[in-house]
C-alpha cells in the first residue's frame, strides 16, 4: 500500500461525567491509506464515533478530554491544532457525513446555500461559480433537477435525497479524507444501496480515503477494503475484508460474524447473539475487556490486557489465543462453513 | 434560471390572500364575541355613569337616561350599539361632556403606540441579544450574569421598576426627566420600565432554545464544514432559535398594552391607558366599549401579523386558506 493519509497513534479519550471518568477510547491506533475505505465496526458505545469525531475535533470539551496519543494528518498532529487552524481543515481536507440526514441539514436554509457555503469558506471562488459547482455536485450524487432543487429547503427532500445533499456538501471542497458516520443507518434498505453506490463511484473518481463507521457487516462487505473491529474503546482486530470475514481471529469478531443472519440457514433457526453486555468504562477491566463474554476465555484473559498479535502483514488481532503458548482454539464452525460457502466449497 | 416559475409564485400569493381573507373573517367573529361579552359584563356591573355622591333628583336621572338611550330595553340598546360600532361610531363620552370616544382614541393612541413600539423594540432586541450571549457562554460567568438580570426582570413588577428608575436615573442622577411627555428623552424611562419583564422573558426563551439549537446535528454539521463558531451561531442557529420568540410576540403585544396602563399613570403620559382605566371606574359605557373594541382589533391584528411573519421565518410552515391541501 501507499503512504497513509491519516495516522492515529495510541489515542485516548476520556469523558468526565458525574458518575466518574469514562475511558471511552483506550489506546486506539490505525492508519488510513490514500484511496482506501476503512470500515470501523463495533456495537454501540464501543468508541467508534468518538474516535472519528476526535479527528475533526468536534467533541465538546468539556466533557471530552484528549488525554493521550496523536492524530497525524498531513504531518500535523491535529490534537495540537488551534480552533482557527482546525476550521481550515474541517470541510476542506477532512469532511464528514452524518448519520441522520433528517436532522443534519439546517431546516431554514436553502439547500443550495448549504452546499455553496463550504466552497465560499475554503476556496477563492465567486458566488456564481460556487453555484455552478453545486449544480455539478448535485448531479454527481444523483439529485434530479438540480436547478430547481437548489432553491428548495430540506423539508422538501426525502431522506435519501437529503443524504445525497449531505454527501454533496462533504465533497464540495474535494477533501482528502471523508468520514462517514453510519451514513446509511437511518435509511431504508433500497435507499441504502443507492447511497453506497454513490459513495463507491465518488471514491473511484476522486481517490478520496473514506473512514466508514457502521455496525452493519453487510455494508462492510460491500464497501470496505479494510476493517477495524472495535470493542470497549479498543481496536481488537484489524485486517483486510477477506482477513476479517474468512479468517477472523478474535472471539469478539467471531461473535459479530456469528450473529449475522444467513440466507442458507434452516428455517426456525434462532438468531444468535453475544451473551452479556459491554463493560462499564468508568472502571475498565484489568485484562481483556471481552473476557467475561468470551466462551473461550482463558485465565490470563482476566489478568492481562493482550497486545496486538500479528497474523500476517495486514492482519492483527488483540487476543491471547494468538500467543505461541496458548492452547489451540478452533474457529467456530459457522464461520468456517461460511468461508466454504462463499469460496465455492460445498456445505455439509 | 434559478428562480421559481411564475406559476408557483402566483399560486403562493393566491394562497396568502386566501389565508388572510379567511383570518379576517375569524377576526370579525372574534370581535363580535368580544363586543357582546363586554356589553353584557358592563351592564351586569353595579352602578351607572351618572351615579354620584350627591343624590341626583330622579327627574334629572331619567332625562339623562333618556338622552343616552339607557331607558330602552337591553336588546334595543344592544342592537343600536352593534349598529353604531359597525359604522365606527363609538358615541360621546358619558362622563366628559362633548368628548367623542373616537376623538379620545385618536388623541391618546399615537402616544401609547410610540411608547409600546419603543418598549417592544427594547424587549425583543435586548432580550434576543442577552439570551444569545448567555447561550454562547453556557455555564460561564456571562451566562450567570444574564441569568441574574433575567430573574430580576421577571420578578420585579413594572411599576416597581418604574419607581426605581425614576428615583435613581431621574431624581438622583438627573439623566432623564421624571415624568411627562415632551419628546424622545421622556419616553426612555417608561419604555425601559415597560420592557423589563418581557425582555427578561425573551432572554430566557432565546437562551434555552439557542442551547437546544447549538446541540443539534445541523450545527455540528456546520462546524464540520469549517464554519466558525460565531458564523454558525448567527447564520445557522439563531434563525431557528427565534421561532419560539416569534410565537411569543403576540402575547407580548398584549402584555405591553396592559402594562402601559400602569406605566402611563406613573409617568403621567397622556396616552390611551388612562382613558381605558378611568372609563371603567366611571362606568363610562361608551368609552369602555370604544377602547375595548379598539384594543381588541390591535391585538387580533398583531396575532395575524405574527402568524404571517412565522411563515416567512420558517419555510416549513405554509399558510393555507380553506381546506385545500397539497402543494
Amino acid at each position: 500500500m501507499n503512504e497513509p493519509v491519516l495516522q492515529i497513534k495510541d489515542l485516548q479519550i476520556d469523558f468526565s461525567t458525574y458518575a466518574g471518568t469514562v475511558n471511552a477510547v483506550r489506546g486506539v491506533s490505525y492508519d488510513v491509506f490514500k484511496g482506501e475505505t476503512l470500515a470501523i465496526v463495533g456495537e454501540s458505545g464501543s468508541g467508534k464515533s468518538v474516535t472519528n469525531q476526535a479527528i475533526m475535533k468536534l467533541l465538546p470539551q468539556p466533557p471530552a478530554i484528549y488525554s493521550g496519543g496523536e492524530i497525524l494528518f498531513d504531518g500535523k498532529n491535529l490534537l495540537k491544532q488551534s480552533e482557527k487552524q482546525m476550521e481550515k481543515i474541517r470541510g476542506n481536507d477532512i469532511s464528514m457525513i452524518f448519520q441522520d440526514p433528517m436532522t443534519s441539514l439546517n431546516p431554514t436554509m436553502k439547500v443550495g446555500r448549504q452546499i455553496t457555503e463550504v466552497m465560499l469558506k475554503h476556496q477563492k471562488i465567486s458566488r456564481s461559480d460556487a453555484k455552478k459547482r453545486a449544480l455539478e455536485l448535485m448531479q454527481m450524487v444523483g439529485i434530479p433537477m438540480p436547478e430547481k432543487r437548489l432553491n428548495q429547503y430540506p423539508h422538501e427532500f426525502s431522506g435519501g435525497m437529503r443524504q445525497r445533499v449531505v454527501i454533496a456538501i462533504a465533497l464540495a471542497a474535494d477533501p482528502k479524507l471523508l468520514i462517514a458516520d453510519e451514513p446509511t443507518t437511518a435509511l431504508d434498505v433500497t435507499i441504502q444501496a443507492q447511497i453506497l453506490d454513490v459513495m463507491k463511484d465518488i471514491q473511484k473518481n476522486s481517490q478520496t480515503s473514506i473512514i466508514f463507521i457502521t455496525h452493519d457487516l453487510g455494508v462492510v462487505a460491500n464497501v470496505a477494503d479494510r476493517v477495524a473491529v472495535m470493542y470497549a474503546g479498543e481496536i481488537v482486530e484489524i485486517g483486510t475484508v477477506d482477513d476479517i470475514f474468512y479468517n477472523p481471529q478474535h472471539p469478539y469478531t467471531w461473535g459479530l460474524l456469528g450473529s449475522m443472519p444467513d440466507l442458507n440457514e434452516e428455517k426456525g433457526q434462532k438468531l444468535r447473539t453475544i451473551e452479556g453486555s459491554p463493560p462499564d468504562l468508568t472502571d475498565p477491566p484489568k485484562g481483556d475487556a471481552f473476557a467475561p463474554r468470551n466462551p473461550h476465555a482463558m485465565k490470563i484473559d482476566y489478568e492481562q490486557n493482550p497486545p496486538m498479535f500479528k497474523v500476517n502483514d495486514h492482519h492483527f488481532a488483540k487476543t491471547w489465543r494468538l500467543h505461541p503458548d496458548a492452547p489451540e482454539t478452533e474457529i467456530p464452525d459457522i464461520i468456517k462453513n461460511r468461508y466454504m460457502q462463499y469460496s465455492g466449497g460445498v456445505k455439509e | 434560471m434559478l428562480t421559481y416559475s411564475p406559476v408557483t409564485f402566483e399560486k403562493g400569493a393566491l394562497q396568502m390572500i386566501k389565508y388572510i381573507g379567511q383570518r379576517l373573517i375569524y377576526i370579525i367573529i372574534a370581535l363580535f364575541i368580544i363586543i357582546t361579552a363586554t356589553f353584557f359584563l358592563m351592564r351586569l356591573a353595579p352602578g351607572n355613569p351618572f351615579a354620584s355622591e350627591r343624590a341626583v333628583p330622579p327627574a334629572i336621572q331619567e332625562s339623562l337616561n333618556e338622552k343616552y338611550g339607557l331607558d330602552n330595553p337591553w336588546y334595543v340598546q344592544y342592537g343600536e350599539y352593534l349598529l353604531n360600532t359597525v359604522q365606527g361610531d363609538f358615541g360621546t363620552s358619558m362622563k366628559y361632556r362633548y368628548r367623542e370616544t373616537n376623538e379620545m382614541i385618536a388623541e391618546g393612541f399615537p402616544i401609547s403606540m410610540t411608547l409600546g413600539l419603543e418598549a417592544m423594540f427594547i424587549a425583543v432586541g435586548m432580550g434576543v441579544l442577552i439570551g444569545t450571549i448567555a447561550a454562547l457562554f453556557h455555564n460561564k460567568w456571562p451566562d450567570y450574569a444574564m441569568s441574574i438580570v433575567a430573574v430580576i426582570g421577571i420578578s420585579v413588577p413594572s411599576f416597581v421598576m418604574a419607581s426605581v428608575l425614576q428615583y435613581y436615573l431621574a431624581l438622583q442622577v438627573g439623566w432623564f426627566p421624571i415624568a411627562g411627555w415632551n419628546g424622545f428623552i421622556y419616553s426612555i424611562l417608561p419604555a425601559v420600565a415597560l420592557a423589563s419583564t418581557p425582555m427578561a422573558f425573551i432572554a430566557k426563551l432565546t437562551r434555552s432554545s439557542m442551547l437546544e439549537e447549538t446541540n443539534s446535528e445541523y450545527v455540528k454539521m456546520a462546524k464540520a464544514k469549517g464554519i466558525s463558531k460565531w458564523v454558525v451561531t448567527f447564520k445557522h442557529a439563531l434563525r431557528n432559535a427565534l421561532l419560539p420568540v416569534v410565537t411569543y410576540l403576540a402575547p407580548l403585544t398584549a402584555g405591553i398594552i396592559t402594562g402601559s396602563f400602569v406605566i402611563e399613570e406613573i409617568f403621567a403620559i397622556p396616552g390611551m391607558g388612562k382613558y381605558f382605566v378611568t372609563s371603567i371606574t366611571n362606568r363610562d359605557y361608551t368609552v369602555i366599549m370604544g377602547t375595548t373594541v379598539f384594543y381588541s382589533i390591535i391585538l387580533l391584528l398583531a396575532v395575524l401579523i405574527v402568524d404571517i411573519l412565522y411563515s416567512f421565518i420558517d419555510p416549513r410552515i405554509k399558510l393555507r386558506g380553506g381546506k385545500s391541501s397539497g402543494k
